[in-house]
């Protein structure tokens, strides 16, 4: 295998602070500062509360999503890798079908088919859920963590197929009863395996979050565009919206990393 | 709870069964009263800038390949500068930005030449816009691919003494496909689920053309649902192409099922 001239550079000792980066990053630099001076940030002062805000709501939204996403996608998994035909049929049809349709369409079934049909149903007018089910971020969060756990359901059916035979026979050798095999053995090793995976997913996760600024949820994303509709400035709300974004995934970048290194390095 | 549920039954049925005298069928009608030519139009047109944006994201993530792992290292750097933006910013964001820049850009430099402002075509501008974020990540699906070429392969080829073009037509390219496949065909099947996105600038593709006839019949579920199906059957048929394709690219090689 001849290196590729990247691996060659840090064989060499180079490092990562090379003479053409210097450059590069004065160049960048230079284009930071001249956006800043050059563009009119006037409007931020006004703005930060509801941007500040706005960000919490987009974190919020994609923890609470995720979180309850995996959770509804262990049993998915589970019921496609081991579990029989009647449950196995139906998880495989649902992850067939949210990884075939457009969130932002699902999103809006949910949102505008569920929100048009609920009032015409009295015991759900009646009941204690009715005036949340009026707010719009109930059928964000559902809609979210339903095409979650659809993604989800699909890497977690491959890490269960994928821990070795050996290490299930031996649970059971050991007598530990299927529960415990399954909590101590199988679970942990599958999530190993998705952990790499699943940081992928979740910077995906958080990509799809602006699309509840469709349906009225105030995030990040929909306060940019409500600069941009009381100012008519266009290309700094996105510019900051977009640094916003990107430091978000590095934070999930990082914190996978770590999470990544606090398991043992090999399992099986 | 049964006379809740059977309530629940009742009204779901007093709620459909209008929906379904007034003539569920006449909503999803070809003809215009229906509203089923319409979505079809529209499916027409997502089709057309997915495969425009996939085929304009496969010629970037070519060359992005071929700079990010044989270019010098300002080629590199920049590269995989553009891959982790891309990659790292919601695609809705990507989507107005370059949506308005790239229109705002295009009009100023054809007012420069002497030229007249032009309403950019919603069609290329959203083929424009997908196709550079679906560049990003054809970049490293190729990346990744090529670089699973077995490296003899490559050695003999200059040992017969090929040029680079020949090398990248007869070699690289056809040899790095069964690697390339399985990331390409997730690749086509993002690139028609984001053209959704293009509903949020007003493109009237499907997703948009159903909300539109969603709003105007208030039949929300029929409309959504339907659209849903038509997006499923895109899938499932690229599906069965893509898995055509893949026993095509992996002729003569050992079966990739259970080799563990």
């Amino acid at each position: 295998m001849a290196e590729t001239p990247a691996v060659a550079a840090v064989r060499k000792g180079g490092g990562w602070l090379q003479p053409h980066r210097i450059v590069l990053i004065s160049i960048a630099l230079a284009i930071v500062l001249a956006s800043i001076f050059y563009l009119r940030w006037d409007w931020l002062p006004a703005y930060l509360p509801l941007a500040v805000q706005g960000i919490w709501r987009t974190i919020w939204l994609l923890a609470v999503t995720s979180v309850l996403g995996i959770a509804l996608a262990i049993p998915l998994g589970l019921a496609q890798a081991a579990g029989p035909w009647a449950l196995a049929a139906p998880a495989r049809a649902f992850c067939t079908i949210i990884r075939g349709t457009p969130l932002l369409l699902q999103l809006w079934l949910l949102y505008y088919g569920l929100g048009s049909l609920f009032p015409q149903i009295p015991w759900i007018r009646d009941s204690f859920l009715w005036p949340y089910l009026r707010q719009a971020w109930p059928y964000g969060v559902l809609s979210l963590t339903l095409s979650f756990a659809g993604y989800e359901g699909e890497v977690m059916r491959g890490a269960f197929a994928g821990v070795p035979k050996g290490q299930l026979e031996a649970a059971r050798a050991f007598g530990m009863r299927r529960w415990t095999a399954f909590r101590r053995i199988w679970l942990p090793q599958a999530l190993h395996r998705a952990l790499p995976t699943l940081a992928g997913e979740t910077v995906l996760q958080l990509k799809a979050t602006p699309l509840v600024a469709t349906i009225t949820m105030v995030d990040i994303y929909a306060v940019a565009s409500r600069v941009r509709q009381d100012t008519f400035i266009t290309y700094e709300p996105l510019l900051l919206l977009a640094a916003v974004y990107m430091a978000v995934t590095g934070i999930i970048v990082l914190a996978f990393r770590r999470l990544e290194a606090r398991f043992p390095a090999r399992v099986g | 709870m049964p006379a809740r549920a059977g309530k629940l039954g009742a009204t779901l049925i007093d709620a459909i069964i209008p929906a379904v005298a007034s003539g569920l069928l006449d909503l999803l009608a070809l003809e215009p009263p229906g509203w089923g030519g319409n979505l079809l139009r529209g499916l027409v047109s997502s089709v057309e800038i997915a495969v425009g944006a996939y085929v304009m994201g496969l010629l970037i993530g070519i060359g992005g390949a071929y700079g990010k792992l044989y270019g010098g290292p300002v080629v590199r750097d920049l590269l995989g500068l553009y891959t982790t933006i891309v990659r790292a910013v919601p695609e809705l964001v990507l989507i107005l930005m370059l949506y308005f820049a790239g229109t705002d850009l295009v009009n100023r430099v054809l007012i420069a030449f002497g030229h007249q402002a032009v309403d950019i075509n919603g069609l290329i501008a959203g083929i424009g816009v997908l196709g550079i974020v679906q560049g990003a990540y054809s970049t490293e699906v190729l990346r990744g691919a090529i670089l699973a070429i077995p490296q003899g392969q490559v050695e003999a080829a200059r040992a017969y003494g090929m040029s680079p073009g020949l090398l990248l037509r007869r070699i690289t390219l056809p040899a790095m496909l069964p690697f390339a496949i399985p990331g390409l065909a997730n690749l086509w099947l993002i690139a028609t689920k984001d053209t959704a996105l293009l509903a949020i600038v007003g493109f009237n593709e499907l997703t948009q053309t159903t909300r539109l006839a969603a709003g105007a019949t208030k039949a929300y579920f029929t409309f959504f649902l339907a659209a849903g199906a038509l997006y499923l059957a895109l899938t499932l048929f690229s599906n069965v192409i893509i898995g055509r394709v893949e026993r095509w690219a992996r002729r003569g090689m050992p079966s990739l099922t259970e080799t563990r």
